[in-house]
């Protein structure tokens, strides 16, 4: 080992290899933690393969004994192991549907008022009044809905609702009585109130990110409010309005406790929205610690294998719209 | 000008913005009213006794001590569990990653765990760990809790580290300071705020989850602290409760659901307010 000079002064061998040392140190410092860090990023992949994978084995036996007869038959019956997913998916498809076509243009709307008309000292309150229930748990619109809702529904909204289509073809059977009070069109309602938080703040986003020159140009033209809304603003944030409501959608599709509360759990499928229906989640929420054989526990696995193939792919569609917005904007 | 296409526009800018304004309204005094039935409902029964005493059997009084207390835990361990595996995750993505094709996989993943249903959390623990074990467990609760943290602090983690000035990684480099420690020293302090406000959201999303605790933790009538045993949760009681014909049962789901609901709400505007001083200075 010779001498080497460092910053002008000579340092002695001993000086040099113990800075080697140091720099080796840190060096391995550096290699171990791209590594730690980057497996922590493999192991979020891992977690949703592992979840796949957990279902998948889970509903072998399910899916083995009923094939494709499982996702067409209706027939839910834990006593002579026959099982059918067709009354939960129905219900879920419905509900979530029922729960999209009240909660978006709530949503837009609500979203149209803070971005365009709303003064602007009472944005940022209602802003984050929006986002705070949005945050809020599900359980707690479910408690509601069962106490409060239903109720509400049964004495006055449901028997209007009978006799008021009660004569009208299509409608009569959709409103067909008697008042549960509870059911799908409950479900339905509690899930709008609880999506709609979600659909206004991301539309509001989405609304956010139109350029003002473009709207300040339509409005220099003589354009409404209604008109820049309608020619400027939605043309431009389709994509992202599109998946924001996707993403809502995900959520209604995988809410559970909100609809366990109010839905009925009846594993029949009934022309009546008023008819109590049952969910997927709710399905397996008020099943699952009850189910008795292998046989029952694994179709109630292989129901939230669907449940997760479903959602995994309206909300895969959503992260996708919203990326493209976002690269607009970015 | 035409005057029968002026009026029909106004016609229509009159009719969009009455919608607007109605819509807001409804929405508003929709979503006020769930809160004002909560609070008058949830304070009508609220005592010392809540904290004081277990969960009773039906028809007699007592309190939610238990469920606060599992609730408590299973949060605690969970948060334990699942910050640094988010943290050094969305470190990988932001610091070493931000380009790579794992990154935007992981990133693209993770905004789909999101918002996954949480009941499929439940069935994937119960799958991984309650049927290996024999038995429902509080860990189990724990670490189905866990993994509906993980994206929540990967997804805060990564906005917060790439809001991190590219000057302070520069200066940080240029006296010689390796990667790993510019990152723990430098990068991790400049978005400890932002961080930590992820770890409060988190909270916030795990304090009212009762779908994956339903078959891990499962419930426990009685006080416990065993994490190997079947552990009590708010949300599982409040399910539990309120579905029952009791009246004192339901009167006690409403007092829960007051508390879940006012811990969710300090929480969340806890993090606002860190993330709101942040900005400002």
């Amino acid at each position: 080992m010779v001498d080497v000079t460092w910053g002008g002064a000579r340092v002695g061998a001993q000086d040099a290899t113990e800075r080697a040392k140091a720099l080796n140190k840190l060096r391995l410092g550096d290699v171990v933690f791209h590594a730690v860090t980057r497996g922590a990023a493999l192991l979020v992949l891992l977690l949703l393969g592992g979840v796949m994978v957990a279902l998948m084995i889970g509903s072998l036996p399910a899916l083995r004994t009923f094939g494709l007869d499982f996702v067409t038959t209706q027939s839910w019956n834990p006593v002579t192991e026959k099982f059918g997913a067709l009354a939960p998916i129905y219900g879920t498809l419905i509900t979530s549907l029922i729960a999209m076509v009240i909660a978006v243009p709530f949503g837009l709307l609500i979203a149209m008022f803070l971005t365009e008309l709303c003064p602007m000292w009472l944005r940022r309150p209602i802003g984050i009044a929006i986002e705070l229930l949005a945050g809020i748990p599900s359980i707690i619109y479910g408690i509601w809905g069962l106490f409060v809702l239903a109720p509400f529904l049964q004495q006055y909204v449901q028997p209007a609702l009978i006799a008021a289509f009660g004569n009208i073809p299509v409608l009569s059977t959709l409103f067909a009585g008697p008042p549960y009070g509870i059911g799908m069109l409950t479900a339905g309602l509690i899930l709008a109130i609880m999506v709609l938080p979600f659909v206004t703040s991301i539309s509001r986003d989405v609304f956010d990110a139109v350029p003002p020159v473009l709207k300040e140009a339509a409005y220099g033209l003589g354009c409404s409010t209604w008109e820049v809304m309608r020619y400027v603003v939605l043309p431009y944030t389709r994509v992202g309005v599109i998946g924001g409501v996707m993403l809502g959608l995900g959520r209604a599709l995988g809410e559970t406790m909100a609809v366990t509360f109010v839905i009925g759990n009846a594993h029949k499928i009934a022309g009546s929205l008023l008819a109590p229906g049952t969910t997927i989640s709710a399905t397996i929420a008020n099943e699952f610690t009850e189910a008795v054989g292998d046989l029952y526990t694994s179709s109630l696995i292989a129901l939230g294998l669907i449940l997760f193939v479903i959602t995994f792919i309206v909300l895969a569609i959503a992260r996708y719209m919203l990326l493209r917005i976002e690269r607009r904007v970015g | 000008m035409d005057n029968a296409i002026y009026k029909s526009r106004r016609r229509g800018n009159a009719l969009a913005t009455i919608a607007s304004y109605t819509a807001t309204g409804i929405g508003l005094a929709g979503l006020a009213m769930i809160l004002i039935v909560l609070f008058w409902e949830g304070f009508s029964g609220l005592s010392l006794a809540v904290f004081t005493q277990n969960t009773p059997p039906p028809g007699s009084a007592g309190g939610l001590l238990n469920a606060i207390v599992g609730s408590l835990m299973m949060t605690i361990i969970a948060i334990i569990i699942g910050t640094p595996i988010g943290m050094l995750a969305g470190t990988y993505m932001a610091e070493y990653g931000r380009h790579d094709k794992l990154s935007s996989v992981v990133r693209f993943i993770n905004d789909i765990l999101l918002s996954a249903p949480s009941i499929v959390v439940g069935l994937f623990i119960y799958e991984v760990l309650v049927v290996p074990m024999g038995h429902f467990s509080g860990i189990a609760g724990a670490v189905a809790l866990a993994v509906i943290v993980i994206p929540v602090v990967v997804r805060t983690t990564e906005d917060m580290l790439m809001l991190v000035p590219n000057t302070l990684r520069e200066a940080a480099a240029s006296i010689g300071l390796p990667r790993s420690l510019m990152i723990r020293h430098i990068a991790y302090r400049a978005a400890r705020s932002g961080i930590i406000t992820g770890i409060l959201l988190a909270v916030a999303r795990i304090s009212g989850e009762t779908a994956p605790l339903l078959f891990t933790a499962l419930n426990n009538q009685f006080y416990s602290n065993n994490l190997n045993a079947p552990m009590s949760s708010l949300p599982v009681v409040i399910f539990q409760f309120a579905l029952s014909p009791y009246e004192d049962w339901q009167k006690l789901a409403w007092t829960g659901a007051l508390i879940i609901t006012i811990s969710v709400l300090v929480l969340s505007i806890a993090a606002r307010a860190l993330t709101g001083t942040r900005k400002a200075s």
